[in-house]
């Protein structure tokens, strides 16, 4: 008898694993974060780096803590691609111990609570997200202008005084210059408040050809980069699809109903962070629904609390909150839209 | 208008959605036996050793005495906490009770009697709730291994100390695969 | 004639690695000095041994007879004498040792006399049924189900369709290939008699669309009563379910037999042994072996049951170290053994020498759903891995895990490396194990009340006997004293008699 250890069948594997997916989600990212960079300054690179470091910190700590190896969970790639997310969805602006704050909160009360990696029931960027926009509602609301160069010096100075020298005492909008606004989506949902109509508000110079001046293009470029990865096979098409489909088709009724009170339904999906979370943050398989169905609703869900929060709620864009419901709901959707087995019928 | 009408119609659906899951799963956790059914019910959580260890005669009895209350919950070693938990479970009821170690031993050992040193004296037999052991005054004894419940009754009673315990042998088809350990975890 | 294929879902596509072996022709491995049979290498119950210690046997001879309806007997390999009745270790994946009879060859290979049937078409199927279970014919897909037990269902049941597996669908075995291209007039021949013992209405042939030559070599050997068809190369194709989908778009049902869709599986090395069988009456000794991987010369064996793996290796230029395992079956669902000197049985398609890799580490699920997209049954492995793994057995039976054919396409696919295929199997032994308990339980529970009433009535039958009499006839001081005075005298004339015997005894 020769001494091996005894391996159980299949002695094959397909040679995927946890990292390549997760490294795949950060690489088609790429292209977004490059046009976001073009157009609103360098500030989003010096977020998802501090993000990315401030998430390694917290997550040894925590795999300490909880005497789990290092070796295997720093090297997932799960934190990298919660950081990076983390840091797409917050304001270029945002100072860094907000990011810090938020990271914290995100992994120790999302993910490891939770026991970690594969059992959180919520998505950790989203949540981390959702409770820096309760906390700092002011900071989240700061955000930069659309400019038309890489090589604007004014927004590299601004984003190294936001980010690092804001004082923290003083923190109000006073501390913000003219190089700094609100989103399109929140500009527009103010001004609606203010009874102008969608077509006057869409002739200032913060709104481009579709959505936002820059805006839109950095969603057209998350998209390509979300078609790259089903494409790849790394997410399915039914999330993606749902929640685009739901949103559009939700904003087309209403914009059929009243042109001037509801915008178009491409102003809906190119604004704010609906093709990120489409593609990126509501797709992560650990808080997504896992069945064909059960993505489909899970989806709808999301497109239309993401459409019914823009145009009634508190919120400019009600994406993260969306997600974080429609998480909340996953193990329901799960249990009522099992699929039927071979020979079940 | 129109919103807040539709505002309160989502929400009267969403509830209405929400009871109706918890109508499922309600009836789900509802207590399942009632009345003259508990003992029976108890009974069959119990392993049926037929040992005495609870101090009631067998298993049947010890289920009555659990089911008139007259019995705690936790006087059953060869069922060990999975039973003590079942039972709960069962009844419904926070019941106070001691950890017993779960007793995975038990049920995989059987009498064996020596045959050399049998004398035939029927004691062991007598002794035996579950007939396992066939024999005759003055003929040698045997215990009938698939019958055995293991509940060690039989050893005290015999005069010549024949009978030993033995672990059973898992049959080739009786065998259980291993549960395979992730090793992500630093050290346990 | 061409039928309109299926689809089933999931499976895999990947390299096979068939040519190296399946182009080259099998040859015949020389006698083995020493030959173990284990008595059980089917499902069901194990054989008994009718031969003893130091008995010489004859090739062919039955060694051990069948123990109930789900067993069948087991012949000597080869002539030569029984060394030995006792534990050996077998194929099995806890490494366990089982009953073997172990013969010493004496080199003549002398058969045993043994009885070919004339013309299958005018035997009885029932009887038909019977030779092929004193041949001791089982299963030679894998499984090893009992041959007859498959064939009875055409006397209880109607067969619409009998299929003829000859689907390959593992990586690397070839042994059904070769066998047809070697074979395939057995083949053909042995498809029409079991078709004549199901009395089947339809009858098809399958093999996979990349064995182009095993194809044309049952094309040959076909007329119109059989249909030959070929379905696309894909894992699990070969397996029942799967190639019942394939062939006629039915689903086996859940928990479900083919035949209650009508339709029964036969493997073409059933058939090929079940045409010696009806046509010489030889037993099935022997079987066609894949020895692929890291060998020196991969190739296909005929091989005598009994034989040692070791041996088979040997003969292909391997000698077993460190760095290799060795493995019993294909990639996917074979395994691994440590111990080489275990005995090829009826059940072994494929010896695979491989090199050792250690488990990479699991992961945790990230609920993924590749393994989802990749089971052909549409389980959900995530959930039973998550009931499976925190040991809450009676959801995996709500998310039916007995439906899992354990192919282990989720394992293969699972990017957290998880074993899955290996929690199902505990799962499934761990219920297993709880219900031959809870029957354990029963029974005891049973005869603990039967013997509480015999208890009872011994109590009961002792008791009533004084008053009885006390009850029954009120009697007065004077009735009392005859009664005794009777007694005693009677007592005392006894005594007195047995006395005299006692006497008279003793005088003589």
């Amino acid at each position: 008898m020769i001494n091996q250890q005894l391996l159980t069948s299949p002695h094959r594997h397909d040679g995927s694993s946890v990292r390549t997916k997760m490294l795949w989600v950060c690489v088609s990212l790429i292209p977004g974060i490059a046009c976001y960079t073009w157009f609103f300054g360098p500030g989003i690179l010096i977020q998802c780096l501090l993000a990315i470091v401030f998430a390694l910190l917290v997550e040894s700590v925590l795999l300490k803590i909880r005497k789990q190896k290092l070796s295997v969970f720093l090297l997932d790639g799960s934190v990298y691609v919660t950081a990076i997310l983390f840091a797409l969805m917050i304001s270029p602006f945002t100072p860094w111990w907000i990011n810090f704050i938020g990271i914290c909160f995100g992994l120790v009360f999302a993910k490891h609570l939770y026991g970690g990696l594969g059992n959180n029931i919520f998505n950790p960027a989203a949540t981390a997200y959702v409770f820096i926009l309760l906390c700092f509602p002011v900071a989240m609301n700061q955000w930069p202008s659309a400019i038309d160069g890489p090589s604007q010096e004014t927004s590299i100075k601004n984003s190294f005084k936001y980010i690092f020298l804001m004082p923290h005492d003083s923190y109000s909008e006073n501390n913000y210059d003219s190089t700094s606004s609100a989103t399109p989506l929140a500009d527009m949902q103010n001004r609606l408040a203010a009874m102008e109509m969608v077509n006057e508000i869409r002739t200032s110079s913060q709104y481009g050809n579709y959505a936002g001046k820059g805006w839109e293009w950095v969603s057209i470029f998350y998209l390509l980069g979300g078609i790259g990865l089903i494409a790849l096979g790394v997410i399915s098409w039914h999330i993606p699809v749902a929640i685009l489909g739901s949103v559009f088709a939700f904003s087309l009724i209403f914009n059929m109903y009243d042109t001037n009170l509801y915008p178009s339904s491409l102003f809906h999906i190119l604004s704010g962070g609906c093709i990120l979370a489409a593609f990126f943050v509501a797709t992560d398989p650990v808080t997504a629904s896992a069945t064909p169905i059960g993505k489909l609703i899970y989806g709808t869900i999301i497109g239309g609390l993401i459409y019914a929060i823009r145009s009634w709620g508190a919120y400019p864009d009600g994406v993260a909150f969306a997600i974080i419901i429609a998480n909340g709901l996953v193990p329901m959707i799960d249990e009522y839209t099992r699929p039927y087995i071979i020979g079940e019928n | 208008m129109m919103m807040e009408l539709m505002f309160v119609a989502m929400f009267v659906a969403i509830f209405v959605g929400i009871q109706y899951f918890y109508h499922f799963i309600n009836i789900k956790n509802a207590p399942s036996i009632q009345g003259k059914d508990v003992a029976d019910h108890i009974e069959r959580l119990l392993p049926q050793t037929q040992c005495g260890q609870c101090h009631y005669e067998g298993c049947r009895p010890y289920a009555l005495a659990i089911a008139s209350g007259e019995a705690s919950i936790d006087q059953c070693p060869p069922g060990g906490q999975q039973t003590v938990t079942a039972i709960r479970d069962l009844l419904g009821k926070e019941t106070k009770f001691i950890n017993l170690p779960l007793n995975q031993e038990f049920n995989s050992m059987v009498a064996t009697i020596d045959e050399d040193y049998c004398i035939g004296c029927v004691k062991c037999i007598n002794a035996c709730p579950v007939d396992a052991i066939v024999g005759a005054p003055k003929q040698m004894h045997t215990v009938i291994k698939g019958n055995c419940t293991g509940c060690e009754l039989c050893i005290p009673p015999c005069p010549v100390n024949c009978i030993d315990m033995v672990p059973t042998r898992v049959k080739t088809n009786e065998w259980v695969w291993e549960k395979p350990e992730p090793a992500y975890r630093e050290s346990r | 004639m061409s039928r309109q294929l299926y689809e089933f879902p999931g499976g895999l596509k990947f390299e096979t690695f068939k040519e190296i072996t399946a182009t080259i022709p099998a040859i015949q491995h020389p006698l083995p000095n020493r030959i173990i049979l284990p008595v059980r290498q089917h499902i069901g119950i194990p054989s008994v041994p009718t031969v003893r210690k130091g008995e010489h046997v004859l090739k062919g001879q039955p060694i051990a007879e069948a123990d109930g309806y789900v067993s069948i007997p087991l012949h000597a390999s080869t002539s030569g004498t029984v060394i030995d009745i006792g534990d050996y270790p077998v194929p099995h994946a806890g490494e366990h040792e089982a009953t073997c009879i172990v013969i010493e060859p004496d080199g003549k290979d002398e058969w045993f006399d043994i009885q070919p049937t004339d013309d299958y078409l005018t035997v009885d199927p029932k009887q038909l049924q019977e030779i092929i279970r004193s041949c001791g014919i089982t299963g030679l897909g894998g499984a090893g189900f009992p041959a007859h037990v498959k064939l009875n269902e055409g006397v209880v049941n109607i067969v619409d369709t009998l299929i003829i597996n000859g689907v390959e669908c593992e990586p690397f075995i070839t042994c059904d290939d070769r066998l047809i291209q070697e074979k395939a007039h057995y083949v053909v021949s042995g498809t029409r008699m079991i078709r004549h013992a199901v009395q089947a209405k339809h009858c098809v042939i399958a093999v996979e669309d990349d064995m182009p030559k095993a194809y044309e070599a049952l094309a040959n050997w076909i007329d119109d009563d059989i249909e030959l068809i070929k379905v696309p190369k894909r894992y699990p194709a070969g397996g029942e379910k799967q190639l019942i989908q394939t062939l006629t778009g039915k689903e086996v049902p859940s928990g479900g037999l083919a035949i209650h869709i009508g339709i029964v599986m036969h493997n073409v090395a059933t058939a090929a042994a079940v045409y010696r069988a009806v046509t010489r009456g030889e037993p099935l000794i022997s079987r066609y072996v894949t020895i692929a991987g890291e060998v020196e010369t991969p190739r296909n064996l005929q091989v005598l049951l009994g034989t040692s793996v070791n041996d088979c290796l040997k003969a292909c230029g391997y000698e077993h170290n460190d760095e290799h395992m060795i493995i019993l079956g294909g990639p996917m669902m074979g395994m691994h053994i440590r111990n080489p000197d275990i005995p090829i049985i009826k059940t072994t398609n494929c010896i695979l020498v491989k090199k050792l890799e250690p488990a990479a580490t699991e992961l945790p699920c990230i609920q993924c759903g590749d393994c989802y997209n990749a089971c052909p049954i549409k389980l959900m492995p995530q959930e039973l891995y998550r009931n499976a793994k925190t040991d809450n057995f009676a959801e995996t039976q709500q998310y039916h895990i007995f439906d899992c054919i354990e192919c282990g396409c989720c394992s293969y696919v699972c990017p957290s490396n998880i074993p899955l295929v290996q929690y199902f199997r505990y799962a499934k032994s761990q219920i297993a194990a709880e219900e031959r308990r809870r029957d354990g339980a029963d029974l005891a529970r049973k005869r603990f009340l039967e013997h509480n009433k015999r208890e009872q009535a011994k109590i009961e039958a002792k008791r009533p006997s004084r008053p009885v009499i006390e009850t029954s006839s009120n009697p007065s001081m004077d009735e009392k004293r005859n009664y005794i005075e009777g007694a005693v005298s009677r007592t005392l004339k006894k005594r007195s008699k047995t006395k005299k015997i006692l006497d008279k005894r003793n005088s003589d």
